[in-house]
């Protein structure tokens, strides 16, 4: 990617081709991510559909694939009211508060081998900073709205994420023991050499924990307490209408993107083939299965969505105060428990992993 | 000044969960409510003062208009004690009609029911499959009555005409290709009792699907078991009736207790619960649903075996036919006085009630001797057990309002009236 850009500016002076490059890169990804959300919406709306026994949006454009186009517009051209004793500041703030995290924090998420924007070395902690950062987006809502509904999802979505934050912590802890770095690109080079090598086998109750944060965190079904539809109504957004609720419903999706990415990258190998490694393939017409591509990400990242649409068409809500015990009396022990077992591992070198 | 400790939150009338126009203020400590007040009469719409304006035969619509999920058992209170003041007894085929479209109105309320509550726990696809069912028993109530829920099919002395011979039908246009047509049509061949036969086949396996759903859900568990516990005795101090008591253990079923029309020939069972929780009411209302489709199946057999009239031949009370009108003046009187003036109900009181879906429905009628009630009283379940709200969820979370909420069932259209 970095040489073709290279060569596509090839006619601007050389010492600028160190901050167009990047900047073609960041806009490629903010293109590729909101058009991913639109169609993420449209793909969650009729795999409900279909879970459902209905149709599903069909109407604009060809079998309805532009239905989150005309969505787009339509909340565009609303106008958003604000309350009337809201802090107007914050409540317009709060919006871009949880935008901005979740699309920062695709800097450093590799896409294949060469796509990345920033390659740091501490990844995963940035990571971990940035989907923490979000949380603020929502309680700023919360009380900036001057609603009482608004008020309790707030808080609602602030204790939960606290609880999530820390049970996903601690499971990013044991792929940084396995992967023995915090570059998400070490990460994936560790997996290499089949799907027996992925972490989600080593891992596999980190994987689970991982995921089952990933929903609380995203604040999707059945850990929606915060927007709670039949409870607090939306919850946090209640208030919102038009472009401010857009990006609220832009933020939630990509950051449902960027958790599936993640539970891919760091359990299954991330652009790794499922291939990889078979002796079956090996000197077929179909060897090109086994080379890692950027599709064998996309591939694990729609289970992942999938597999979010498909709790949300199947499960009832927990209550508040259930999800906050299973967060701290189920995922967070299992995820302690599961560090000492790999540690365990590690030092009996049972692991698929290589000893430093 | 407002209490500080405390957080008054105005739930409704606009609310999700507000199952219609319920407003209720709860005092909340955080999450754990400590006092609901429910605040009712936004649907008031004078129902029974304007029973007192319009002969006995003209209210029976607005019946249907109470209970607007269970409407052909509101019908069935009123015209039952409509009958009963008068002393007249329907043929017994209209009596079988009338219990199998009381038991098709039963699952019809206790789907609605089902998708309502499991949507507000946030089962989602319940709701629609709920709604997959109610279609076909809302197609039996447009086959009889030419109307898909007011139907205002019952009439004192039995009900407006007999069963369909046939099924309306789909019909391919621009959108529905011949051949999907004819799928869609498969069990509407025959009379509408065949398509209620077929639907009564089909319809355990989908109560099933439903059970899969929740029935041994952790979540749902979570969400239902040792909320809103009510116990046996208080149960019956409240006034609860129906799937609400019987949910708390109190075998009491009118249907069995003080059969009305053809219940004692039927054979089927009273589910009680245990706990009187939401997850046993659940379980009572789901059992209930695959009795009533017991029920149905014997109606439809004995009413495929047993043609006859369906409406009594008293021109004083039931119109007479049509054809007969055009030449036989007699019959020309007394059409006329029946749609205009009605008839006369001798004078005297009596409270009837019927188990509709929602528990005890009763119509209390005063009769002065003239053509229109001197009052009309309705008592309605809905009524007796919001009054209950406040016990129920005291001291759980705001979510479980919205699981007890659910679980009383509560139609505005009767509780309101």
């Amino acid at each position: 990617m970095d040489e073709f850009l290279t060569i596509l500016f090839d006619f601007l002076p050389p010492e600028s081709i160190r901050f167009v490059v990047p900047f073609m890169k960041i806009i490629i990804l903010l293109v590729a991510l909101i058009l991913g959300a639109a169609f993420l919406v449209f793909f969650e709306r009729k795999v409900i559909a279909f879970m459902h026994q209905r149709i599903g949006p069909n109407r604009v454009g060809p079998k309805g694939w532009f239905q989150s186009f005309a969505d787009v517009i339509k909340l565009f051209i609303k106008e958003v009211i604000v309350p009337s004793n809201a802090d107007r500041f914050l409540f317009l703030t709060a919006p871009l508060l949880s935008l901005i995290p979740a699309l920062a924090a695709w800097a450093v998420i590799p896409l294949n081998e060469t796509f990345i924007i920033a390659d740091i070395d501490a990844g995963i902690l940035y990571l971990l900073a940035l989907t923490s950062f979000s949380v603020y987006g929502v309680i700023l809502a919360g009380w900036a709205s001057n609603s009482k509904y608004a008020f309790l999802g707030a808080m609602r979505s602030a204790a939960q994420m606290v609880a999530y934050e820390i049970a996903m912590g601690f499971a990013l802890v044991g792929v940084l023991m396995a992967g023995g770095s915090l570059n998400l690109g070490d990460i994936v080079a560790a997996q290499s050499g089949g799907i027996l090598h992925w972490f989600w086998i080593p891992l596999f109750p980190l994987f689970f924990v991982y995921f089952i944060s990933g929903i609380a965190e995203t604040n999707r079904h059945p850990f929606d307490v915060a927007e709670g539809e039949s409870e607090i109504v939306a919850g946090f957004h209640v208030e919102y209408s038009g472009a401010a609720f857009a990006i609220f419903f832009l933020a939630e999706y990509v950051n449902m993107l960027l958790i599936a990415t993640l539970t891919s990258i760091m359990f299954l190998g991330g652009w790794e083939s499922f291939f990889a490694g078979s002796n079956y393939l090996m000197n077929t017409s179909l060897e090109f299965l086994m080379e890692p591509s950027i599709l064998w990400l996309a591939v694990k990242v729609s289970f992942f969505l999938f597999t979010f649409f498909w709790l949300r068409a199947s499960f009832p809500r927990y209550r508040y105060d259930q999800i906050m015990k299973l967060g701290w009396k189920v995922l967070i022990p299992i995820t302690i428990i599961w560090i000492g077992v790999e540690g365990v591992m590690f030092l009996a070198n049972v692991g698929p992993w290589k000893v430093a | 000044m407002a209490d500080s400790d405390n957080l008054t939150l105005n739930f409704g009338p606009q609310h999700p969960a507000a199952h219609g126009v319920l407003r209720l203020i709860m005092e909340m400590d955080g999450e754990v409510v400590h006092r609901i007040d429910p605040h009712v009469g936004l649907l008031h719409r004078g129902t029974e003062k304007l029973a007192e304006t319009k002969p006995y035969n003209h209210s029976i619509g607005y019946m249907d208009r109470l209970d607007y999920i269970s409407m052909m058992c509101c019908e069935h209170a009123y015209v039952l004690a409509i009958e009963k003041l008068l002393d007249v007894q329907p043929p017994i085929r209209a009596q079988y009609i009338r219990v199998m479209f009381d038991e098709i109105t039963r699952i019809l309320n206790h789907l609605l029911w089902l998708g309502c509550h499991g949507l507000d726990i946030g089962a989602m696809a319940l709701f629609l499959y709920c709604f997959r069912e109610r279609e076909d028993l809302m197609d039996c109530y447009e086959a009889v009555s030419g109307s898909r829920m007011h139907a205002t099919y019952y009439r004192p002395g039995g009900v407006y005409r007999d069963l369909p011979e046939e099924m309306p039908k789909y019909k391919a246009n621009r959108f529905i290709s011949k051949s999907k047509v004819k799928k869609l049509n498969y069990n509407r061949e025959g009379t509408l009792l065949d398509f209620i036969a077929d639907f009564t086949e089909r319809f355990p396996s989908k109560v099933d699907e439903y059970e899969a759903l929740l029935t041994d859900n952790r979540i749902w568990k979570q969400r239902t078991v040792n909320i809103g516990v009510v116990e046996p005795e208080r149960a019956i101090e409240l006034g609860f009736t129906g799937p609400m008591l019987r949910g708390s253990g109190v075998e009491w079923d009118l249907r069995r207790k003080e059969p009305y029309e053809v219940y004692d020939l039927l054979d089927f069972k009273i589910p009680i619960g245990l706990n009187g929780d939401c997850y046993d009411r659940y379980l009572v209302r789901v059992e209930e649903m695959r009795q009533s489709n017991l029920i149905i199946q014997q109606c439809v057999a004995w009413l495929n075996k047993n043609p006859g009239p369906v409406i009594i031949e008293d021109n004083k009370l039931t119109p007479p036919k049509r054809a007969l009108m055009k030449h036989d003046m007699e019959s020309l009187i007394y059409h006329f006085k029946l749609f205009s003036e009605g008839y006369s109900v001798p004078e005297g009181e009596i409270y009837c009630p019927v188990e509709s879906p929602k528990g005890e429905f009763g119509v209390y009628i005063v009769s002065d001797g003239a053509n229109k009630p001197y009052r009309l009283k309705v008592r309605a379940p809905s009524f007796a057990h919001l009054a209950a709200i406040n016990e129920m969820v005291k001291g759980h979370m705001l979510a479980d309002v919205v699981s007890v909420l659910g679980t009383l069932d509560l139609v505005f259209g009767e509780l309101d009236r």
